[in-house]
């Protein structure tokens, strides 16, 4: 059964020039322990989906949906309360950018000994112990230093790492990542995706990453959903998406993957449409 | 934000159709205000009433009815349709003083503002373009007159200077030039190291060319808004210099000093405090809703893409 | 943090000696001749002119006299009132609490309640609340406190007669002067009646000091609060699951208030000239009144004195206003 599952999602942005449609009839499910992947450029709504799910947008946007259930449950029309009981709790969420998702005015120790007092009611030298043990579940260095410290005064890597380890703090049944590693040097990227994949494993959560890497899929994904303009184009698991890709976008997401690049200049998306348009 | 970047960019302004697309840009983002063009229209209504007080006033804003004293507006009880507004203690007409008044507070302020904009220019300019030392002595002057609460300062000037209309102007735009100085040294200081200032110089133009006619062009923006600002505040102090007793001296139908004299008369005459103060408030609130308009229009950064 | 306070002071010191020069120049060039004021309506000999001048150091060179000046200032000798003939800083002491006083409830009403508005109508931007409140937050800005003192009393006092037209105290009231605040004095008093007195006194007075700064506030609390608003971290705190108040109230607020801190710090000098006005319309006796007072009547040494007074004083809660910044903003404090 699935976990998430999303039927016909559409998200509209009141702008000053009229209505834009940011996505467009997307479904989405993914299933208990599941990795997915939701592939596509920037713009393509990806985020936006999620952010959806979770409740995150702002008043601008409108939100319809046919289906919008989490384990069997109606999430389209959660008060705030019933909604903060699921976000935070069932469903966590991590961001692009480690060190601005982090509050400037806080130390970091702050920042989750308040999730694991309010949504799990530890007591505050509980929270302390626990959040320690996750600083050292998430590899954090000295965390008994480091939970002291302020985001300002740690690498991007380590701000991911402490993200993590508030987003797992209280078991969560699904992860959402939002381009996790991008903002990250190419050595921290690696690290801290074998960290995400290791943490999927250890406490057999589902896992939604969304991403335009291409390889970050292949090294990660059980199922891969693409996205292009707020519309899905493709969805498969991740063997078959590789070696038979259905849409022509997917194709040319795939030609620019620097290892099948030929000649001397490296294909772009856009290279490959004009050639599928002129066929 | 491609389009607005036009009023920071290198762009040279010769070209008519270029200015013309900027000012129809800048009044799309300043009409989108309601407050700004509510604040416009009063503010070219109280321009007008100025410029044609003498045509509008019913009689002279100093001549003194003395068979018509205190007499009450025309709708409270007692008054006399020969004052709408009613008349202050010695029987002159509140609504002529008070359209002649208009005159005082604009001429205060487009004095006030130009010599605090002229003075600020040049020193800012003066110390963001040569730097070093010369910068430091400018703006460490300009610290010390910052440090002095404005009003305490301007007071004390008029003191050492005489009270009066005229030294009371030039104490204001001396406490406010400053503002100008400062922002005019920063906008200089980040409009140096930009290509194009250093093109102008390669192409071999002169320090004065520089300055006034390659920098300042592109720091007019945060200028014209202290501009607008520092307009309301020298309505404001001027006429909080005359309340004192040491702007606009009697019988000048200036604002404040019309309060001042109609002081002694709060609990008796509630005509003669409220006029002239409801008078300040809709000019320097018309003008500061200008002010945020402009804001919006002419910043770049808070504009939406 | 040491050091960091250490050269804040020391890039204050030339601007203390500037407050100084101008504080004596100006004073110099004011007309009228003091010598002639001290004499009163006696007048003088020539004589006696010359060796009250010589007295009082004014037959010395320009720059001479400054540095006697600067010098007596180390010391703590501000001179003598013309007027009253008692130190300067005797006068200044003695007054000075009762602009604190004023001060202080202006700035906590403006600060509780420019806040409170601000986050107000950040959180419900667009709606009826942040219309309104805004409008009322220009036109408190525009406004002319020394009318609207005016109207307040004649509406408070003069319609509704609920509150005195002048001073800190009902004269039926009289007690020690222990901390210099009214409303504290007056409660140790323990006299029946004399708090509610000190009160109705300092509310209108306080209340037209805050006009201006409220507005202010509350526009800076209100846009700082929509700028952090839309930041990640604020949306990290949703997706944790955090309560409103806790988002809002939390993490949105105490970012917000770095800048609106430096605002209310800034609004102290605003707040030393609104005290001149405010305290001429309620006959408030504070440094303001005296300010005034001291300029009509000439009295050089005050002028001179209160000046260079409030100007430190205004830099020196300039400075803490400096260091409060750095320590409510932890970026700044580690450098």
């Amino acid at each position: 059964m699935a976990l998430l599952n999303i039927k016909n999602l559409t998200v509209k942005f009141a702008t000053a020039t009229g209505s834009f449609t940011a996505v467009d009839g997307i479904d989405v499910h993914v299933d208990r322990g599941e990795v997915l992947a939701i592939v596509g450029e920037s713009g393509s709504g990806k985020s936006v989906s999620m952010l959806a799910v979770m409740g995150l947008l702002p008043d601008t946007a409108t939100i319809t949906a046919d289906e919008m259930t989490y384990d069997g449950r109606d999430i389209s029309d959660l008060s705030a309360t019933e909604r903060r009981h699921l976000i935070g709790r069932e469903i966590t969420m991590i961001f692009q950018e480690p060190v601005a998702s982090l509050n400037p005015s806080f130390t970091v120790g702050f920042q989750i000994e308040e999730v694991l007092r309010l949504n799990l009611g530890l007591s505050r030298h509980e929270a302390r112990t626990r959040a320690l043990d996750l600083f050292r579940a998430v590899g954090i260095p000295d965390p008994e230093t480091k939970i002291d410290a302020y985001p300002h005064q740690m690498s991007g890597g380590q701000c991911q790492r402490v993200m993590i380890a508030i987003a797992i703090a209280s078991n969560p049944r699904l992860l959402i990542a939002d381009e996790p590693t991008t903002a990250l040097d190419v050595t921290i990227q690696k690290q801290i995706l074998d960290l995400l994949m290791k943490l999927q494993e250890d406490f057999g959560m589902a896992l939604i990453l969304i991403t335009h890497d291409m390889g970050v899929v292949a090294e990660t994904a059980d199922r891969v959903v693409v996205q292009y303009q707020g519309k899905k184009m493709e969805e498969a698991d991740v063997l078959s998406l590789f070696e038979a890709p259905q849409s022509p976008y997917t194709r040319a997401l795939l030609s620019a993957l620097p290892e099948h690049a030929t000649g001397d200049r490296l294909p772009t998306v856009s290279d490959f449409f004009s050639q599928e348009v002129a066929r | 934000m491609s389009e607005t970047s036009n009023l920071a960019a290198p762009v040279k302004l010769s070209d008519a159709a270029i200015r013309r697309r900027m000012l129809a840009e800048f009044w799309f983002y300043f009409s989108q205000n309601r407050g700004a063009v509510i604040g416009l229209v009063v503010f070219v209504l109280l321009v007008l009433t100025a410029i044609f007080a003498g045509i509008i006033a019913p009689h002279d804003p100093t001549t003194q009815y003395r068979e018509a004293l205190l007499v009450p507006p025309v709708w409270a009880e007692g008054g006399n349709a020969q004052f709408l507004l009613g008349t202050d203690a010695v029987g002159r007409d509140m609504l002529s003083r008070l359209i002649f008044g208009a005159q005082y507070s604009l001429f205060i302020g487009i004095v006030v503002v130009s010599i605090a904009l002229v003075g600020g220019i040049i020193i800012g300019l003066l110390a963001g373009f040569f730097g070093g030392w010369i910068d430091n002595v400018i703006m460490r002057m300009m610290d010390v007159i910052l440090a002095f609460p404005s009003l305490l300062l301007a007071l004390v000037l008029v003191a050492v200077l005489g009270p009066g209309l005229t030294n009371a102007m030039i104490a204001i735009a001396i406490v406010y030039q400053p503002h100008f100085a400062r922002l005019t040294r920063a906008a200089v200081m980040s409009e140096m190291k930009r290509e194009y200032v250093t093109a102008a110089r390669v192409a071999g133009a002169g320090n004065l060319r520089l300055m006034f006619k390659t920098i300042l062009p592109n720091c007019l923006g945060p200028l014209i808004v202290q501009a607008t600002l520092s307009f309301s505040s020298a309505v404001l102090d001027s006429a909080a210099l005359g309340f004192l007793g040491m702007g606009a001296q009697p019988p000048s139908p200036e604002w404040g000093t019309m309060l001042a004299e109609a002081r002694e008369f709060i609990l008796r005459a509630w005509w003669v405090v409220t006029f002239p103060g409801l008078a300040i408030l809709i000019s320097v609130l018309a003008i500061n809703l200008m002010g945020d308009g402009l804001r919006d229009a002419l910043d770049p950064k808070l504009k939406r893409s | 943090m040491i050091r960091f306070i250490l050269s804040k002071f020391l890039y204050l010191i030339p601007t203390f000696i500037g407050i100084t020069i101008i504080a004596f120049s100006f004073v110099r060039i004011l007309p009228g001749d003091p010598v002639l004021l001290m004499a009163g309506e006696r007048g003088v000999t020539p004589e006696r002119h010359a060796e009250l001048s010589a007295q009082l150091g004014y037959d010395q060179p320009i720059v001479l006299q400054y540095f006697d000046f600067l010098g007596r200032l180390l010391q703590g000798d501000m001179g003598n009132s013309l007027v009253t003939k008692k130190p300067v800083l005797d006068e200044f002491l003695t007054l000075f609490p009762a602009t604190v006083e004023l001060g202080l409830c202006a700035i906590i009403i403006a600060t509780v309640i420019g806040v409170t508005v601000g986050v107000f109508a950040a959180i419900k931007r667009g709606s009826w609340f942040d219309q309104i409140s805004m409008t009322l937050a220009l036109v408190g800005f525009s406004m002319p406190i020394f009318w609207w003192g005016l109207l307040l009393i004649i509406f408070f006092s003069g319609i509704l007669g609920w509150t005195p037209v002048s001073g800190r105290i009902s004269l039926l009231y009289y007690f020690p002067n222990v901390t210099g605040f009214m409303l504290i004095d007056s409660l140790l008093s323990g006299q029946k009646g004399a708090f509610t007195s000190a009160l109705s006194h300092l509310i209108l007075p306080s209340l037209v000091l805050a006009t201006i700064p409220l507005a202010v506030i509350a526009r800076q609390t209100r846009s700082a609060m929509l700028e952090v608003m839309g930041e990640d971290y604020v949306r990290t705190a949703r997706a944790k699951g955090m309560p409103q108040y806790r988002v809002i109230g939390i993490h949105a607020l105490r970012n917000a208030m770095v800048p609106v801190v430096t605002t209310i710090g800034l609004q102290i000098g605003v707040l030393m000239a609104g005290a001149i006005l405010t305290e001429t319309i309620f006959s408030w006796p504070g440094i303001g009144k005296w300010m005034i007072d001291s300029i009509s009547r000439r009295d050089y040494p005050v002028v001179q004195s209160g000046l260079l007074l409030i100007a430190a004083l205004v830099m020196i809660v300039n400075l803490l206003v400096d260091l409060t910044y750095g320590l409510i903003n932890p970026r700044i404090r580690v450098k």
